[in-house]
């Protein structure tokens, strides 16, 4: 708990804390300094009057005059401090008494050893001398003196007194004093931790923290979070300014392309109708001269004529083919489901219905889901199996599949034929805008139609291949 | 099925000569007049300009209508057909070659009823001329006609 002081409060304890310690250190060597030497004194006392009273008792004790010894020990009445004493004989037996107060035993004497003069013993509540009375060296007797401790403790009580008066004043004191140098330790922290607060919750990088003057590590701590700051608001500007110009580049953009897909859009439009006037002249006058003047012409005039009408109808399949090219690019996306199986067969029955003399078996999986444009994907559809139903025209029979396999561990949909197939070796052309792998006496075609359908698939984020062998027919796989 | 007029409006001399052989060649005979302009066509259909004082009578059966003409567009052309009473109901093909999604909207929007693409091979267009011819010289009932 202490640890989640705040800086003030913990300075504060701090230095009671030490301030307490120490005075409590000096106030307890003191007082136990003083106690020992007031013991001392008192045992020092004890045997001087023990000294006196043994002298003075000598003759009544060699005279067995134990009366006269009583008195002696009465002069001890002028020590309101001592309790009892006595004087007992050689062999243990008291031989006079002084009590002060209420009779009571004889205290617990202890034993005066052999080589001793004197002997004390202090206990809890007294403190008893013992010394042998000696004559002319010969031991005579032995007298007890036993003192109560009433000084000491008074003695003790009052320096205790003492001490918590003077402990409770310093503390006092530093209580009082310590603002003045919290002011100049924690207050900066404080604040500091205050506009660190700000700046996190409100994220303005404006403010600054006040500085204290001093050269002290406070004040390098503040400069540098100073710093740190200015560094965050030129860092937030100069991005803020990138983004800006990021986002005005990329309207600038995307205008710029908006307009030049319109503009493209209008050209191929106009192109593609503006080209298409002359090659129905071009094809009309041309059949108008086969009819009108056939026997003007012999077959080899009549031939140049038929090449030019072919030429005219090609280019005008090419220009349509151009332009759904350019379409597929420009127009927006749409994904939603599309169910790909009913596509496949709703056109497979339109090509049988404009055929209806072919035969061709159809085998479509069913409910197969996609996700994605449903015009460009049926166009890619319509494509494939076109392109399915035109290079199986020159077998009687045939086959066409439409459905999902697992490869490599992608799942692409497929459109098979058992057709003419191609080469594998020129594979890599087989997509390319306008190049074909067959001649046009052989199959009829621009070379546009896959490119179509590679680019819807590229624009679906999908990827397309082929498979195929001479007369083997050829299978399409693509991935959505 | 002499006095049937067909009005074909159209700019391009060489669309105009094939359409005119198409017809004979489909042994259309109707009499066929042909305007080269947006304005010409609806001076003719209103009796106006070089066109005033023409028998009322003379309205045509169909108007095969071109879109891109000088002047006044086809589409133009349309619109006023359509607002203007004595030509309301009269039936328009709009014949382009233009295949356009838009194109087709705004024809039908403006009020044509049919709408047929103009091919490049011309034994196609003669087909599509006999089924215009069959349909709207012949089996298309004819709307009254109304006197403005």
């Amino acid at each position: 708990m202490f640890r989640d002081y705040s800086i003030s409060k913990k300075l504060t304890w701090m230095n009671m804390l030490v301030s307490g310690a120490a005075l409590l250190l000096a106030c307890g060597a003191f007082i136990a300094y003083d106690v020992i030497s007031i013991r001392d004194g008192m045992v020092y006392n004890l045997s001087m009057q023990a000294q006196i009273v043994g002298f003075n008792s000598t003759s009544a004790l060699l005279f067995n005059d134990p009366h006269s010894a009583e008195n002696t020990l009465s002069g001890l009445k002028a020590w309101p401090n001592i309790v009892s004493a006595g004087i007992n004989t050689l062999d243990g037996r008291p031989f006079a008494t002084y009590q002060r107060g209420q009779s009571s035993q004889a205290p617990a004497m202890p034993p005066i050893l052999a080589g001793q003069v004197e002997t004390y013993r202090f206990n809890r509540s007294e403190v008893v001398l013992v010394r042998r009375i000696v004559f002319q060296d010969k031991p005579t007797g032995i007298v007890y003196i036993q003192s109560d401790l009433e000084g000491l403790k008074v003695r003790v009580a009052q320096y205790l007194g003492v001490a918590v008066a003077v402990l409770a004043t310093s503390l006092l004191a530093v209580l009082l004093i310590s603002p003045v140098f919290r002011r100049a330790i924690a207050e900066p922290i404080v604040h500091l931790a205050w506009i660190a607060r700000i700046v996190s919750r409100d994220k303005d990088y404006s403010v600054r923290a006040k500085r204290t003057g001093n050269r002290d590590e406070l004040s390098v701590l503040v400069d540098d979070f100073n710093g740190m700051l200015s560094q965050i608001q030129e860092r937030d500007t100069a991005l803020q300014r990138a983004h800006d110009e990021l986002e005005q580049r990329v309207e600038e953009r995307t205008k710029e392309l908006a307009t030049t897909n319109k503009e493209l859009e209008a050209f191929s439009y106009s192109v593609s109708h503006d080209l298409r006037a002359p090659l129905r002249s071009i094809d009309g006058f041309s059949q108008a001269l086969l009819e009108d003047y056939s026997d003007k012409l012999d077959s080899a005039g009549r031939d140049h004529l038929e090449r030019v009408r072919r030429a005219a109808q090609r280019m005008s399949v090419l220009i349509d083919d151009m332009l759904n090219l350019s379409r597929v690019n420009r127009s927006a996306m749409r994904r939603e489901k599309l169910d790909l199986s009913a596509v496949a067969k709703s056109i497979a029955a339109d090509l049988q219905e404009a055929e209806p003399g072919r035969l061709v078996e159809f085998v479509i999986e069913s409910d197969l889901i996609a996700m994605g444009d449903s015009r460009l994907l049926r166009a890619a559809m319509e494509n494939l199996l076109r392109n399915s139903w035109k290079y199986t025209s020159a077998h009687s029979q045939a086959r066409i599949e439409f459905g999902k396999s697992q490869q490599n561990g992608k799942h692409p949909f497929f459109v098979r034929d058992d057709g003419a197939g191609f080469d594998p070796r020129y594979s890599d052309r087989l997509f390319g805008a306008f190049q074909r792998l067959h001649t046009a006496a052989e199959f009829p075609g621009t070379g546009v139609g896959l490119a179509t359908v590679q680019r819807i698939i590229h624009r679906h984020g999908g990827e397309i291949w082929a498979e195929g062998a001479v007369e083997k027919g050829a299978t399409f796989y693509f991935t959505l | 099925m002499d006095n049937k007029i067909i009005l074909l409006v159209e700019d391009n001399p060489d669309d105009e000569a094939l359409t005119l052989r198409a017809l004979k060649k489909n042994n259309i005979s109707n009499q066929v007049i042909v305007a080269r302009d947006g304005s010409e066509a609806l001076d003719y259909l209103f009796g106006t300009g070089q066109y005033s004082g023409r028998d009322a009578n003379l309205t045509p059966q169909v108007v095969l209508l071109d879109l891109k003409l000088p002047k006044v567009e086809g589409l133009e052309v349309l619109r006023r057909m359509r607002a203007n009473e004595s030509t309301k109901l009269l039936p328009v093909v709009i014949l382009t070659s233009s295949n356009e999604e838009q194109d087709r909207i705004n024809g039908y929007d403006s009020g044509a009823n049919s709408y047929v693409r103009k091919p490049v091979d011309f034994n196609q267009f003669i087909e599509a001329v006999r089924q215009l011819g069959l349909y709207w010289l012949i089996l298309n009932e004819q709307p009254p006609a109304r006197r403005s």
